[in-house]
């Protein structure tokens, strides 16, 4: 037990305390805790920097674009794996459909580059057929829906076991009194297999809801040169440009103190509505 | 193919309903395998055959390891390949002898501490301290520039500790009981009856920490100079930046990589994970939601 404790105490709460450099101005030659003191400045600067703002807005935009349009398709994905009869097919279709959760995300950036690019296999495709070429990577316009593509590759699949699950308890005696009593598949699939895993889907959007402000940094952070932080900065490369580029550390030490308390506050209160409206939560 | 039966009252599905389903199915098998496909096959392909087909190929006419060869002639990738495999089996196992021992104790009723102990590592779960900080932790330890600070900032993983925890609490009691009435110590019923029994949220866990330390390349960013980088560092570098790549005998900086030896650094940064995956790929499901429904 005692790796782990020592552990836990040197690199989270030892780290947790070093956010007192929000309230310093970091000199390298005094170290963390010589550094001299400056009340809430950094916040102050931090609240009036519009570029600040801006890695915000982004954030939360991504974080939006991505549960209307990602969430639903693990659990469409989840429904359609559910009705295969045919086993083998199913365990097959399961195991391609997981493995690109567990590729880096610089390999899934340069699959995109490989297949979108300039030159990949779309465009040299296009032009082959004497069409107009597309510019999809590097293009500030399409970057958004670029980003949920990418995160709808890599992660869909991954994300049907949690329904997988769900559905597989439903009880089937539930279906086969709904089809004696005449309900079509549609039917069936509106009065018990949704009620079975609504639980799920309230749990995982409130989940997502409470981590609105984390939108993939390493995907961000991989793609940001190609397009211009206009486009791509979130707040975990803000500051990222902020302190480890820009040597600005209490600036970009305020700006992640914020979200972490932001962040903090939204799973707390995410939950507390998961608990209003009769769901379990994330934890009690 | 095996086909499980139909239960007798579901109706039979319509011609239609099935094709659109077994297109869907196609369509989903297609997009995950087509961009590696193209990634091998480009690699394989000599650099004319590229060239000529503007910049990536299906099907290799003449397929050689001339990619390959010029890869493993002892230069960067050949060094961050290795960096990458001593710090993915060091790493894991580090990881999994900590995160074992902590979920362990953790999960036995009664040890000392046990309860704050298990509430301080939840916190972190929600407040997670944050990069700048945690950089200048790292730096302030002196760990700049060395490989431990890719293990040791990330040791232990709180979500694989709770799947761990969830799974030796499912053990039956009774095991634990007859252990001690046999006269073994802590560590003893570990060995010889917690960890025997555990071999499938093992095998998922270990993997888990395997694929991170794998795929990390920030960290590396952060921490490292860039002739102790792993794979994947130097891929994001020399692939998705498109920098030079140099060759670590001369020292020389050439000019940026044929095509064919940048998806070939790509198919060595992939390989791995294709090679445990099949073998661990049964016990996920299991593993994952012992985990998910326990916290």
């Amino acid at each position: 037990m005692l790796p782990g404790v020592a552990y836990f105490l040197l690199f989270h709460y030892g780290a947790l305390a070093g956010n007192v450099i929000a309230f310093k101005e970091y000199v390298p030659f005094d170290g963390l805790w010589g550094s001299p003191w400056v009340g809430p400045g950094n916040f102050q600067r931090m609240f009036e920097d519009a570029a600040f703002w801006d890695s915000v807005l982004n954030t939360l935009w991504i974080a939006v674009l991505q549960l209307v349009f990602y969430f639903p398709v693990p659990l469409g994905l989840a429904l359609l794996l559910h009705t295969l009869t045919w086993s083998s097919v199913r365990r097959f279709v399961q195991s391609v459909a997981y493995l690109p959760h567990f590729i880096s995300w610089v390999i899934v950036v340069a699959l995109f580059q490989q297949v979108l690019g300039d030159t990949g296999l779309l465009n040299s495709g296009l032009s082959g057929a004497g069409l107009h070429t597309v510019d999809i990577i590097g293009n500030p316009d399409a970057f958004e829906p670029l980003v949920v593509a990418q995160v709808i590759w890599k992660d869909a699949g991954w994300g049907t076991i949690i329904f997988l699950a769900a559905l597989a308890q439903v009880d089937e005696q539930q279906y086969e009194a709904a089809a004696i009593d005449g309900a079509g598949p549609w039917r069936r699939f509106w009065h018990v297999t949704l009620p079975a895993i609504r639980p799920v889907i309230v749990l995982l959007i409130i989940m997502r809801l409470g981590d609105i402000l984390s939108v993939g940094f390493e995907q961000m952070l991989l793609q940001r040169d190609a397009v211009g932080p206009q486009t791509a900065e979130v707040i975990d490369t803000f500051v990222y440009y902020q302190g480890i580029v820009g040597g600005d550390y209490g600036f970009a030490a305020a700006a992640g103190l914020f979200k972490g308390v932001v962040g903090a506050l939204l799973v707390y209160a995410a939950n507390k509505v998961a608990h209003r409206l009769g769901e379990q939560g994330v934890y009690k | 193919m095996s086909a499980s039966a139909r239960p007798g009252w579901m109706e039979k599905p319509r011609p239609l309903t099935q094709a659109a389903k077994a297109l869907a199915l196609a369509a989903v098998v297609l997009l995950v395998c087509v961009p590696f496909l193209v990634i091998v096959s480009t690699s394989l392909a000599s650099t004319q055959e590229v060239v000529d087909n503007g910049g990536w190929v299906l099907w290799p006419s003449e397929p050689t390891l001339d990619a390959y060869r010029d890869i493993f002639d002892g230069g960067i990738v050949t060094h961050a390949l290795g960096v990458s495999a001593g710090v993915t089996i060091v790493g894991t196992l580090l990881s999994l002898a900590c995160t074992v021992s902590l979920a362990y104790a953790l999960s036995r009723p009664g040890v000392f501490g046990g309860r704050p102990v298990l509430l301080l590592v939840l916190f972190t779960f929600l407040f997670p301290p944050g990069m700048i900080p945690s950089f200048l932790l790292v730096k302030e330890l002196g760990l700049l520039d060395s490989y431990a600070s890719l293990v040791l900032p990330v040791l232990v993983n709180v979500f694989n500790l709770v799947v761990l925890r969830g799974f030796f609490q499912s053990i039956p009691e009774e095991l634990y009981e007859a252990a001690r009435l046999d006269g073994a110590g802590d560590w003893r019923v570990l060995v010889s009856v917690v960890l025997p029994l555990s071999k499938a949220a093992l095998a998922v866990v270990g993997l888990f920490y395997a694929v991170a330390y794998w795929n990390s390349w920030f960290y590396a960013s952060l921490y490292l100079e860039s002739d102790h980088w792993p794979l994947q560092q130097v891929l994001r570098t020399y692939v998705v930046s498109g920098a030079g790549l140099t060759d670590a005998t001369t020292g020389e900086a050439t000019v940026t990589a044929p095509q064919t030896v940048q998806m070939a650094v790509l198919v060595i940064a992939t390989v791995p994970i294709l090679l445990v995956y099949p073998f661990l790929q049964k016990y996920f499901t299991k593993g994952v939601l012992t985990g998910a429904i326990k916290s």
